[in-house]
């Protein structure tokens, strides 16, 4: 039986645990208490400061805390119980969280999971993420969906309120999503490649460059598992960087922040399309590419962040439960098709519950892009044959970018 | 895309009585599947045997066969309608079963009907385990899905022969049989031999698998739905609190699943997709079973059910997502992105419900019925009910759950150690048997030092719901702590309180650890403003707005409850399904609401059992999935008052449990409307009641109360036996019982109760020979409407819930029910009822007694209702509210006259009980006073003998019309039984019986062959024959007292064998003679269908004649 079963906490964390407040830019407050990291490097209570959301999957929080897409936020979540399956070192989404505060209602006191190493709290304070628990985040998801998305802290409780009105000013002193340009941040500083061989595929069959904009380590996991050799760049990358070695195929990546900010990526993707190289793109990818062709993006009210999305593909009907974790979309008309500088677009891909352009296709060009995440992790694997997709342009380019 | 065109008419299969592993779900996938039909404009042919549910209600559907579910009466149905279409996968085993036989006799191509949702091919592979077997295996090894080792045998030899492959303890399983009947683990060559056997005789197809034991692994339950073009969703998961070897129906699960990561449960996801793909469930749902190892995740499908489910219904309210209906809209051809999400209006059906609350099921089990039964919970479906509760986090559902079972103990706590099961045995080799309750044990051990590892490894209860009932502990600790050293309205009191209520923690359970009385303890909870606040289920974690008002409490910021304009009336239901309170409570909640909501109010349902219609929430405007405790009840009454103007509570329909509540409710100021707290009281207290029988000149058979053995004794034979004796405080069962001689009294006294001062005992003359009557009636204050009366069939010592009986009455002449209604209308008045009353008659040699009087809703009201077409509940309701039987007369809700006189030539409905002893072997299946059954049936023809057949057809299987018959009699009843014996006799029956029955038969000039008695030990008994299938007809009337030895164990070892083999078994006098009229009527081939409907526009035409008469009463 190798079953770890850490020192458990009380369940009434109210005892031991410090009274913190989550405050709102406009000036909401929830009182609970502390979860994961209390203090900073220099031993001084953590604050800390992000765009507040909801996440609303009821699996998968270990991937979401590592997903780098969500950079510079405060993630709530909706599910009552996180961390009871601990934390493992198989399902990390990239070599760190990133979440910049984590909101939980009822933190599981043990882990029980074959795979679990640690404990979700332990690992939140080694990686010094400051969260808090014991409060009613169906309340705040609710005030988050009718007031939208919006900056926000996690800090002990002020004494009086005047440190409220400090903090409050603290918030409205913080920068905001929109404009943030976080990509190059969470990004890998060197290009890295990832082989088919680690996954049991011994055969290359095709290689890709990958921009790494914020990517999930499960992304190029789906390519090596088809044979694609994937080589991971930096966001900054060039696209001459990215066509250097003559890939089949350039992967654009999810990422954090306002792809408006990201010019360079934007660039480099022009740079793949006038080659005519294949090209792929998820999420933040689907921002930039719809960018590129000169659409514009907008910040959605309050996001989507589940993995319970349908999507529909539009040539065929059918729908895919996806994976997603979006604050931003794509300006496009849903409807028929886009002469761009590239040629004819159309919209492949519509979001069922509020119409948002979910996916591109080029009609003249071998390149297609979707905004929610076939990689999944966490979430349904619905999805995961536009990995095929992606394979199948790369192998018969001239049939454009049909996804 | 719209609906299919090509059907205009669609016949839907229903599941019939409540049994054991098929109840009140399928009533409520039943109901949303007609409904859905009927709105997309299709003619909708209903058949379904059970006329306690709403989908049997005459306006549900446009034709209703209330007839029994079998190939030969569906045919005959479907002859007469010709359906274009049959939907068969939302009315559970049944109707998938009678599809398939349907199919197989070929009367499907025939008549041109196809199968809608999902095809033959699909069901065969679904439900044979050997096929679904072959086809897991064969899924992409990529997936990592596998079956457990198996054998499929079709005999015990074949058995034998696996078994040395797979080696003990394995699982024996059925195929095609419902709720694991018929299987079991078989440790030892014996023990399969007996499980393997039965199994092989369940079995419709004489099929049992045999299966490596994958005991103590992590169970888990996925909810599926697929549209035509494979678009697919899973709408719930599921996971087991108990292992692997309890049976999911038995098991306390909890939603969503708590311990997979995302990896885990999406890769069972991917597999239960390709699954139901490769079944080929086209358009509709499913689920299918899973057992993960609990050390290496591997993971093995263990079975699925290619149909709506019971899971499916508890799925549908742990979520908001209405499996069977969006299942009915599938079948009609759309796909999800079609249908809309009733709860955000906004966004399609196609996605995938998240939640953010907990949802705990607990199973409700009746083993206190059946002494002697095995209460080893196992593969074998045990549980007649459920109650669900829903929590911000899990040990608020789980406690919510708890208190919501009304089984004594209303969670943690509440009661004393002692009276838990095997309190006798150290908690750890408690939690080793899996046993109803088993998580008080769990608690027990956990309070004694034993370690979360140390009871995880007893159990097999995973260590994260073990160390949440740890955290329950530790919780009260520090609450009595705090208290203790701060005192109980201290600031730091107050907030440990406050954390202890977002636990779940009820008033009660902290009441009893702080020793102050509950209502000390609320009234100081609310002064600090401790207080409930009430979530929506909204499918989508808040994501998206809800429209629908759907809501459980929770202590948490915000409430959810919006402001209204219209009076309000509050339903409350009846909790979870038990023996004596069941499916029958919750249609009169139901249609409270549908009347009320009618006649303009907002109506506002509470109840906890996630099976029923009530908790649709498209029942009631609003619905408040809720325990029906006074502190749940009153908290939710409070949010409501604050809400808008609220007129009332009704406590009447939904039976017993809100009854109970109503004196507190009233004291705590609620407006309960109907009958009041005090009338209620009237009726229920012996002594109160016993002035109001006085007054009204009305009798009581004599009784007294005894506080100990002596004087229980010369109380006995001061009113003199036999007696009819119960304890008044309940001990385990109800332990009700008919006592002949003082040697037999006393040795009750010993065995059943502890008589004292405090627990005295009941003692009733009992009424030998007498024919018992019910009666259903309404009360506006000044006139009475005798709804219906019925006569049993099985005389007065058969509880009235466990006896046939006729409406209208068979024997009882004008007289006899003129002084019922007078005695009805007395008590009535003298208990100052206003709604329903539900009073047992006992007719002995002409003298009328009154058994009890119930001021509420009966079983019998459904049955009333559709034999009589008269909407009873409805009109209960409106009365309740100030309405007159005059008004209701008025609005055409009543009909002239009532139900005290049928008009001449009137049909004859029959009800008959089902009772579980088939999941019970080895428990004595004679009937007595207290009840056993689960659920009932109706049979409706125009006379009798057809109804009554039409009756235990659909209860048990046909009456047998040639063959053998086995007699074997108590001396009292000899004489009774030539008649019938003879009439068998003239139809062409051979005649086997026991020594003494044989003779008095001979005597009367009836031959009969002499068959030794199985307690004579020779070969060829009565138990052997019956065994080897060569008697088709068993007349076997106990006698004896209780005990353990001669004729008494005779009749039992008979009956058993009865039991096992499926042979009809009669055991009282009259129920011969119904027997042999229900024989005489078939043989004549009257045994034709007619709808509901049909029924009773015959009768509202002979009811207009009789008016034009001038003959009916008025
Ligand atoms: N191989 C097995 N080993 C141990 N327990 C089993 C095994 N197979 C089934 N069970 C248990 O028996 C229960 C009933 O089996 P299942 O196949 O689901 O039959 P049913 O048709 O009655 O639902 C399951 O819920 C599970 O707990
Ligand atoms: N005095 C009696 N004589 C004969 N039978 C009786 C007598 N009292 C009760 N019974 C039988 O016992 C059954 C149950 O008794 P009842 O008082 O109605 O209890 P319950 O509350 O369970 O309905 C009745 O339906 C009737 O058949
Ligand atoms: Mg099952
Ligand atoms: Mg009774």
């Amino acid at each position: 039986m190798s079953r770890t079963t850490p020192s458990r906490t009380p369940i009434s964390r109210i005892s031991r645990s410090s009274p913190a407040v989550l405050m709102l830019e406009d000036g909401r407050t929830f009182r609970g208490e502390s979860f994961g990291a209390t203090s900073d490097d220099l031993g001084r209570p953590a604050e800390t400061f992000g765009e507040a959301v909801f996440a609303t999957g009821m699996t998968g929080y270990q991937e979401t805390l590592t997903d780098p897409s969500y950079a510079g936020q405060i993630v709530v979540q909706t599910a009552p119980h996180i961390g009871n399956t601990g934390v493992n070192d198989e399902d990390p989404e990239s070599r760190a969280m990133w979440v910049a505060g984590y909101v939980v209602r009822d933190p599981s006191r043990i882990p029980s999971n074959w795979r679990s190493r640690r404990t979700l709290e332990d690992e939140l304070r080694a990686q010094g993420i400051v969260g808090m628990s014991g409060i009613d985040t169906r309340a705040l998801t609710r005030h988050l969906r009718e007031r939208g998305a919006m900056r926000g802290a996690i800090a002990p409780a002020p004494a009086d309120g005047a440190g409220e009105a400090a903090l409050l000013q603290r918030i409205l002193d913080s920068p905001g999503m929109v404009g943030a340009n976080l990509a190059p941040t969470v990004s890998t500083q060197e290009p890295y490649t990832v082989s088919p061989a680690s996954f049991g595929v011994s055969e290359v069959r095709l290689r890709v460059s990958a921009l790494d904009l914020g990517i999930k380590s499960r992304t190029p996991a789906r390519m090596a598992a088809r044979g694609i050799e994937v080589t991971v760049f930096p966001a900054t990358a060039s696209g001459d960087d990215l066509l250097a070695d003559g890939p089949d195929g350039v992967f654009l990546s999810n990422g954090p922040g306002d792809p408006a900010t990201t010019s360079y990526a934007v660039e480099a993707a022009q740079k793949v399309l006038q080659s005519e190289t294949p090209l792929f793109g998820i999420c933040f990818g689907n921002q930039i590419l719809g960018r590129a062709l000169g659409f514009g993006t907008y910040k959605l009210v309050y996001g989507h962040r589940g993995i319970n999305q349908p999507v529909q593909d539009r040539a065929t009907g059918r729908v895919a439960v996806t994976s997603h974790n979006h604050g931003f979309a794509v300006d496009a008309p849903l409807d028929g098709r886009t002469d761009t500088p590239y040629g004819r677009v159309e919209v492949s891909h519509v979001a069922l519950n509020d119409n948002v352009v979910e996916g591109l296709r080029l009609l003249d060009l071998p390149a297609f892009s979707v905004q929610y995440h076939p990689e999944a992790a966490p979430g349904p694997h619905d999805a995961d044959s536009l990995f095929d997709s992606f394979v199948d342009l790369m192998q018969h380019p001239g049939k454009k970018g049909n996804a | 895309m719209p609906r299919r065109d090509d059907i205009e008419s669609v016949l839907v299969i229903g599941s019939g009585p409540i049994i054991i592993g098929q109840a009140s779900e399928f009533d409520y996938s039943g109901t949303q599947a007609c409904r859905v039909l009927r709105d997309e404009g299709l003619r909708v042919i209903l058949v379904n045997s059970n006329p306690a549910t709403i989908m049997t209600d005459p306006e549900i559907a446009d034709a209703t066969y209330i007839e029994p579910i079998t190939v030969d009466v569906v045919r005959r149905v479907i002859e007469l309608e010709q359906p274009d279409a049959l939907l068969a996968t939302l009315g559970g085993q049944t109707a998938l079963n009678t599809a398939m036989a349907l199919h197989d006799a070929g009367i499907l191509d025939k008549y041109g009907v196809r199968l809608l949702g999902a095809d033959i091919a699909a069901i065969k592979k679904g439900e044979d385990r050997e096929v679904f077997k072959s086809l897991v295996d064969a899924l992409p090894p990529e997936l990592g899905a596998e079956s457990a080792r198996s054998a499929v045998c079709n005999t015990l030899d074949e058995c034998f022969a696996a078994a040395d492959e797979l080696g003990y303890p394995m699982v024996v399983r059925p195929s095609y049989t419902l709720g694991g009947r018929g299987g079991g683990f078989a440790y030892d060559a014996d023990d399969l031999r007996q499980i393997a056997g039965s199994g092989l005789a369940a079995s419709p197809y004489s099929q049992v698998l045999l299966e490596e034991s994958i005991l103590g692994w992590k169970e888990f339950e996925l909810e599926l739905m697929r549209d035509r073009l494979d678009n697919v969703v899973v709408v719930c998961s599921i996971e087991n609190v108990d292992a692997m070897g309890v049976h999911t129906g038995d098991s306390v699960t909890v939603a969503p699943a708590m311990t997979l990561t995302d990896r885990e449960y999406q890769r069972m996801r991917d597999v239960a997709i390709a699954i139901m793909r490769a079944v080929g469930v086209d358009a509709g749902g499913c689920n299918i079973q899973f057992a993960v190892e609990p050390t290496t995740g591997r993971l093995i499908v263990i079975e699925m059910n290619p149909r709506v489910s019971r899971s499916s219904a508890l799925a549908s309210k742990a979520t908001g997502f209405p499996i069977a209906k969006i299942s009915a809209k599938l079948a009609l051809g759309y796909t999800l992105d079609e249908i809309a999400n009733d709860i955000t209006r906004s966004t399609p059906a196609a996605f995938e419900p998240t939640l953010d609350y907990v949802v705990v099921k607990v199973p409700r089990f009746a083993f206190e019925k059946f002494p002697g039964a095995d209460t080893r919970l196992t593969t074998t479906m045990k549980s007649v009910g459920e109650a669900m509760a829903i929590g911000g986090n899990f040990a608020e559902a789980l406690q919510k759950a708890m208190r919501s079972l009304e089984s004594g103990s209303a969670g943690f706590w509440t009661k004393p150690d002692r009276t838990l099961p095997h309190a006798d045995l150290d908690p750890l080799e408690a939690v080793a048997i899996p046993h109803d309750g088993r998580l008080y044990n769990v608690e027990r051990a956990l309070r004694a030092g034993y370690t979360v590892e140390q009871v995880y490894e007893a159990s097999g209860i995973d260590p994260w719901f073990v160390d949440q009932v740890l955290g329950i502990l530790e919780l009260r600790r520090e609450v009595e702590q705090v208290v203790a050293d701060d005192g109980i309205d201290s600031a730091k009191s107050l907030a440990i309180l406050a954390h202890a209520k977002r636990q779940g923690f009820s008033d009660l359970q902290l009441s009893k650890v702080l020793e102050v009385a509950e209502d000390v303890l609320r009234h100081l909870r609310q002064a600090a403003g401790i207080r409930p606040v009430y979530k929506t289920v909204d499918t989508c974690a808040a994501e998206f707005a809800a429209f629908t008002p759907y809501h459980y409490s929770s202590y948490g910021e915000e409430t959810e409850v919006e402001p209204r304009e219209k009076p309000a009336v509050i339903v409350l239901g009846s909790g979870p399904n038990r023996i004596g309170q069941g499916i029958e409570f919750d249609y009169a909640c139901c249609h409270a609401a549908f009347a009320l909501s009618d006649a303009g109010f907002e109506t506002i349902m509470v109840n906890c059992n996630p099976e029923t219609v009530s908790t649709d929430y498209d029942t009631s405007d609003r619905l408040y999935f809720e325990p029906l405790t006074v502190e749940d009840v009153l908290e939710v009454v409070a949010a409501e008052q604050a809400a808008g103007p609220l007129v009332g509570v009704i406590v009447q329909l939904g039976g017993q449990t809100p009854l109970g509540l109503a004196a507190r409710l009233k004291a705590a100021g609620v407006p309960v409307v109907g009958t009041s707290p005090e009338a209620i009281h009237l009726a229920e207290d012996r002594g109160e009641f016993g002035r109001v029988l006085a007054s009204a000149g009305l009798l009581a058979p004599k009784h007294g109360t005894a506080r100990s053995s002596d004087e229980a004794s010369a109380i006995a034979t001061g009113i003199g036996y036999p007696v009819l004796v119960r304890p008044s405080y309940v001990l385990g069962g109800r332990g009700m019982e008919i006592v002949y001689d003082e040697g037999s009294l006393r040795a009750y006294v010993e065995r059943a109760t502890d008589a004292s001062p405090e627990h005295p005992i009941l003692i009733d003359r009992f009424l030998d020979d007498a024919v018992e009557v019910d009666v259903d009636a309404l009360f506006d204050g000044e006139q009475l409407y005798l709804a219906g009366v019925m006569e049993h069939i099985e005389e007065a010592g058969i509880h009235s819930g466990d006896s046939a009986c006729a409406l209208p009455p068979i024997t009882l002449g004008r007289s006899d029910i003129a002084r019922i209604r007078e005695a009805t209308e007395g008590i009535a008045r003298g208990v100052g009822v206003r709604g329903l009353l539900n009073v047992q008659f006992a007719l002995q040699s002409d003298v009328l007694y009154v058994i009890e009087a119930n001021p509420r809703a009966s079983r019998t009201v459904p049955f009333v209702a559709k034999a009589t077409g008269v909407a009873l509940a409805k009109a209960a309701a409106r009365v309740m509210l100030g309405a007159t039987i005059d008004e209701l007369r008025a609005e055409l809700l009543l009909p002239d006259g009532d139900g005290a006189r049928m008009p001449l030539h009137s049909h004859v409905a029959v009800k008959e009980a089902v009772l579980p002893f088939n999941r019970f072997l080895g428990v004595d299946t004679v009937l007595g006073p207290e009840m056993k059954s689960t659920g009932e049936v109706m049979g409706i023809d125009a006379g009798f003998g057809v109804a009554y057949a039409k009756s235990q057809a659909a209860a048990y299987g046909a009456l047998p019309t040639k063959g053998r018959v086995f007699v074997s009699v108590a001396n009292r009843d000899k004489r009774a039984m030539v008649f019938p014996v003879k009439r068998l006799v003239d139809l062409g029956f051979e005649v086997l019986a026991t020594d003494g029955t044989a003779e008095m038969l001979d005597r009367n000039g009836v031959r009969a062959t002499v068959v030794p008695k199985y307690s004579e030990g020779l070969a060829g008994n009565a138990v052997e024959r019956i065994l080897a299938g060569e008697i088709d007809l068993v007349i076997n009337t106990p006698f004896g007292s209780s005990g353990n030895s001669g004729p008494r164990v005779d009749g039992y070892e008979i009956r058993s064998a009865c039991v096992a083999k499926e042979v009809p078994c009669v055991t009282t006098v009259q129920g011969a003679s119904a027997a042999v009229q229900g024989i005489e009527a078939v043989i004549r081939g009257d045994l034709d269908v007619r709808s509901l409907q049909h029924w009773h526009r015959e009768l509202a035409a002979l009811r207009a004649e009789t008016r034009a008469d001038g003959s009916g009463p008025r």
